[in-house]
């Protein structure tokens, strides 16, 4: 293939990319649940420009999915790119067809010099062998060579704060312990370009913010980093622009603030008419509709979050889970409410199912700003069947809740109003 | 500068920032990228010593499971064929006949099961790592070699007791007899592993072709019993060669068919080559399917 020379200056080429998947014939898992998910993004917007475009960006064409299509983008040397976008956009497939994990099936990317990924920690880990045996192991997978390895054996280690167990089987490590080896390694790699896809959701607290860390001194190397993530707030400190893809395709490609900003704000559900029923084919359940109200209580004139949801069920479905989740607008978590928290779980009867999901008084809980509403159906011990992202932007005015003259606001103070009372203690007198 | 078509591979010599990839569709039949392979030597090394060091870990036997499985069944087969059927052996003790068929054998059939599992145990690795996926059935079938060594010595040492000894000219024989049974077996391997990505059948089927396979193999049984030239043909069927070029090759008895070599060296190479090929056309689905 004859292609034009990549400029000096250029760590990633991607031109035209696309992936398609196969629908259908062979049940697999992620392809009905990707499709699914696939669904819940669609919007007006999309549509519109598909129209435009002579409808070349038809998701579907004879039982193929294009997870990704058309997708063109550079990333210059030492540039850290996030990549955000909802379930199903194409954020994985893009950085697996970037690893060389899976090939494309149109156009193509260039990529100059050592690719690590952080795909998945801990890949490669085998339970039988030692913290020391999986280093090397994982090391080489990862593509390392020995003499690398045993370079940087102890500093793995220590990053990993696991040396006393280091001639221990992996399998009898805690699952923190696993996590923190395991990324150790694949932090250790020094990859010119590093791919990174949500690590920062393992380990604990502590942990996150050591890979933080470390991510950012790889930035401040001047290496080249794809970050994907949902969270929004590590995407904003460690990356300078943002990716944002949409059904498979570039919907922005900004600063960060600006994507982020436009990721945020655009709701799903203020577009609900065609994004429903969003199902579930392996199980034959799904979500028909979903409606969302935030109304003052008569006599107290509190808001109270009600949500309606019909759950469809082609046939009767025993213990699903229902789950509710609340970010605020900048991706933080505020509440992430699954079944197996709160044993929200019901028997589905075949065809309508209703549920009413209340909250009294929020505003009497949450501090001031935006928060989003996400929905979900799950099968304990399978996972989540369905889930609606980003199912509605609710927003809560602000309450004086310290009496103070001011408001909470999620962005200054944190997503919850908190009852916190000062008083002086006086000091206990003797007894007489 | 220099722009290489897939090579993202360690060990490259050239400077780091200077090494291009290029990621494009893959249609059709591609090469072998076996220059790939050699680059990632060390991580075929790796895989390999993974698998020798997992196999026999919490087994309370651990590596004598390498000679007692071909053991027992040399008794096995001692009693019922050797004894009760009377099957005859080319004028060799029963055990020694038998149990020098069912070394190369249980060789050949335990690279065949592991190469046909490897890229389904290796899921998760085919799914989130690149890496030349020949490397997993090669090194599957590869990982074999420490046991049939092991229970080589046993074999030795039936030798000693038996008294049959080998001429040195006829031990040269030995180490292409193992290649055969190695290159038969990948190249099996090969097929089975990219069928049982896509088709997990293939896990359920693999029990069966080794079984037939054996009694297609003269291992309980010699391949003089079959009159030319049928015994020629029979070499179409590498393994036949194997088994009796092991037997000729130690035991100074029997005797080979030097056409009946040639046919099964084509054969196994046929096998492997398709195999390898096969997997290459296979190998980009694999991501999607296992």
């Amino acid at each position: 293939m004859a292609l034009p020379a990549l400029k000096p200056n250029t760590a990633i080429q991607v031109v035209g990319l696309g992936k398609k998947y196969r629908i259908g014939g062979i049940i697999d898992r992620n392809k009905t649940l990707r499709d699914s998910l696939g669904s819940i993004t669609r919007s007006r917007v999309r549509a519109l420009r598909a129209r435009q475009r002579g409808g070349t960006r038809s998701r579907r064409e004879d039982n193929t999915f294009w997870a990704l299509r058309d997708v063109s983008f550079e990333v210059e040397r030492g540039e850290v790119l996030g990549v955000i976008g909802r379930n199903g956009a194409g954020k994985s497939t893009l950085l697996k067809v970037l690893t060389r994990i899976m090939p494309p099936d149109e156009g193509y990317a260039r990529i100059r010099g050592r690719v690590g990924s952080l795909l998945e920690v801990g890949t490669g880990f085998h339970g039988e062998l030692t913290g020391r045996e999986n280093i090397y192991l994982n090391g080489a997978i990862l593509g390392m060579h020995r003499y690398e390895i045993d370079r940087k054996f102890d500093e793995i280690v220590e990053f990993a704060g696991v040396a006393r167990f280091i001639d221990t089987p992996v399998k009898r490590y805690s699952s923190g312990m696993y996590l923190r080896l395991a990324f150790s390694v694949a932090a250790h790699l020094e990859p010119e370009i590093l791919l990174v896809d949500e690590v920062l959701a393992v380990g604990d607290a502590e942990f996150q913010k050591k890979c933080l860390g470390k991510m950012g001194d790889v930035a401040g190397e001047g290496r080249t980093v794809l970050f994907v993530s949902h969270n929004m707030d590590a995407v904003r400190q460690l990356c300078q622009s943002a990716l944002w893809l949409e059904r498979g395709g570039i919907q922005a490609l900004d600063p960060v603030g600006d994507v982020i900003k436009a990721y945020l704000a655009d709701t799903a559900l203020n577009r609900t008419a065609d994004i429903f029923p969003v199902m579930d084919r392996r199980y034959g359940i799904g979500i028909e509709d979903l409606r969302l109200t935030l109304a003052a209580d008569p006599v107290s004139g509190a808001l109270d979050l009600r949500v309606e949801l019909d759950v469809h069920a082609d046939a009767a479905l025993p213990r699903i889970g229902i789950g509710f989740g609340l970010m605020t607008d900048t991706g933080a978590r505020v509440v992430h409410l699954d079944e197996r928290l709160t044993d929200f779980v019901f028997d589905m009867q075949p065809g309508s199912n209703h549920f009413l999901l209340e909250c009294s008084a929020v505003d009497r809980l949450l501090a001031a700003g935006d928060y989003i509403v996400s929905v979900w159906l799950a099968m304990p011990n399978v996972g989540n069947l369905v889930e609606i992202d980003r199912a509605a932007t609710i927003h809560i005015p602000g309450v004086d809740f310290y009496g103070s003259g001011h408001y909470v606001d999620v962005h200054k103070h944190g997503p919850l109003l908190f009852p916190l009372q000062i008083r002086r203690a006086e000091p206990a007198r003797p007894a007489e | 500068m220099s722009v290489r078509e897939h090579t993202s591979a360690p060990g490259s010599e050239i400077a780091p920032g200077e090494q291009i990839t290029l990621i494009k569709p893959l249609r059709g039949w591609v090469s072998l990228g076996l220059d790939e392979v050699w680059r990632y030597r060390e991580l075929l090394f790796f895989f390999i010593w993974r698998d020798i060091k997992v196999r026999y870990k919490q087994t309370l036997l651990g590596a004598a499971w390498a000679i007692l499985q071909p053991l027992f069944t040399m008794v096995v087969f001692s009693i019922f064929f050797g004894r009760l059927a009377k099957i005859p052996s080319d004028g060799i003790p029963y055990p020694i006949f038998s149990y020098a068929g069912l070394l190369p054998w249980t060789f050949f059939a335990t690279g065949l099961t592991n190469g046909a599992n490897s890229v389904v145990r290796d899921a998760n690795l085919v799914k989130r790592v690149y890496f030349p996926r020949l490397i997993t059935p090669i090194s599957a079938v590869v990982g074999g070699l420490p046991d049939f060594f092991l229970a080589f010595l046993v074999l030795i040492g039936m030798m000693i007791y038996y008294g049959l000894f080998p001429t040195a000219a006829s031990l040269l024989l030995l180490p292409l007899c193992l290649l055969l049974a190695l290159t038969t077996s990948m190249g099996v391997g090969l097929w089975l592993s990219a069928l049982n990505a896509e088709y997990r059948d293939v896990r359920y089927v693999v029990p069966f072709l080794t079984q037939f396979w054996m009694y297609a193999t003269p291992v309980v049984y010699p391949s003089s019993l079959l009159d030319e030239p049928w015994r020629t043909l029979y070499g179409l069927n590498p393994m036949v060669s194997v088994v009796e070029g092991f037997r000729w090759s130690l035991l100074g008895q029997g005797e080979t068919v030097p056409l009946m070599f040639a046919l099964s060296a084509v054969a196994s190479l046929a096998l492997l080559v398709s195999g390898a090929f096969f997997f290459r056309r296979m190998e980009r689905r694999f991501a999607d399917v296992v």
